[in-house]
């Protein structure tokens, strides 16, 4: 699945977006955002502060407990501040 | 009911989008518009700029489903809402709600309603640049409760 970060989370990752492929047991956002946490400094530091980071799945926003299977494009992002 | 959302790095012209969304109607009553607009402060800091971030095509289908929110709520004829993004320096547009009605209290709820959701749930993140370098705005309080005054019970808030 892709993976897409805006702001501090994709200045913290260090990338914009990526393709990757968690292992069959990462059943939701959750679950995605602590086994993202273990592979390495980078992500570790960006989700941190996990309660505080967004999600959204297919580009609707989604909850910590959402099911993460079938999605094409998983989105992380702090609070938003437009307008 | 017509709708024009429009992400852009341009300008707007206020007068113009307000112009298109009345042109030839005799149905409306009121139009509000709503320009959000850079200031040249922030936390009583000067600033040079922000630059906003957006996720592209979440943002457009975020918009576009707080329309059609609105829409159900109100009896709207006609909406505008244009984003900018990129570097926007002081003084300059920032958002631009347009909300037509028969009549004001529906124009102007819908007007505030828009904006509520487009603080807290429209996928935009604001950098300040200033002397000091760059840093990310963080959300408010104030705007979270201004938007959950619109929740309607029963209804996920993350859906």
């Amino acid at each position: 699945m892709k993976l897409v970060y805006f702001a501090w989370v994709r200045e913290r990752v260090g990338k914009a977006e990526e393709e990757l492929v968690p292992p069959p047991e990462i059943k939701t956002v959750a679950e995605l955002v602590s086994w993202l946490k273990g592979r390495g400094e980078e992500y570790a530091h960006a989700f941190e502060q996990a309660k505080s980071i967004r999600a959204a799945i297919d580009r609707s926003h989604v909850k910590p407990d959402a099911v993460i299977a079938g999605a094409r494009e998983i989105a992380f992002f702090p609070p938003m501040t437009g307008g | 009911m017509q709708a024009r959302i429009s992400l852009q790095r341009e300008d707007f012209d206020v007068a113009a989008e307000a112009a298109a969304l009345t042109r030839g109607r005799a149905d409306i009553g009121a139009l509000v518009t709503f320009t959000g607009i850079c200031r040249g402060a922030e936390g009583g800091e000067p600033i040079a700029a922000l630059t906003l971030e957006h996720y592209p095509g979440m943002a457009e289908a975020e918009i576009a489903r707080h329309i059609e929110e609105a829409s159900e709520r109100w009896p709207l004829l006609g909406v505008t809402v244009i984003h900018r993004y990129g570097r926007i320096a002081p003084g300059e547009n920032i958002v631009l709600v347009l909300t037509a009605s028969s009549h004001r209290q529906a124009a102007f709820a819908a007007a505030e309603f828009l904006m509520d959701y487009l603080k807290t749930r429209a996928p935009f993140w604001k950098q300040v640049e200033s002397g000091g370098g760059s840093t990310w705005i963080e959300a408010k309080d104030t705007d979270e409760t201004a938007a959950s005054r619109w929740h309607r019970p029963g209804r996920e808030a993350a859906e």
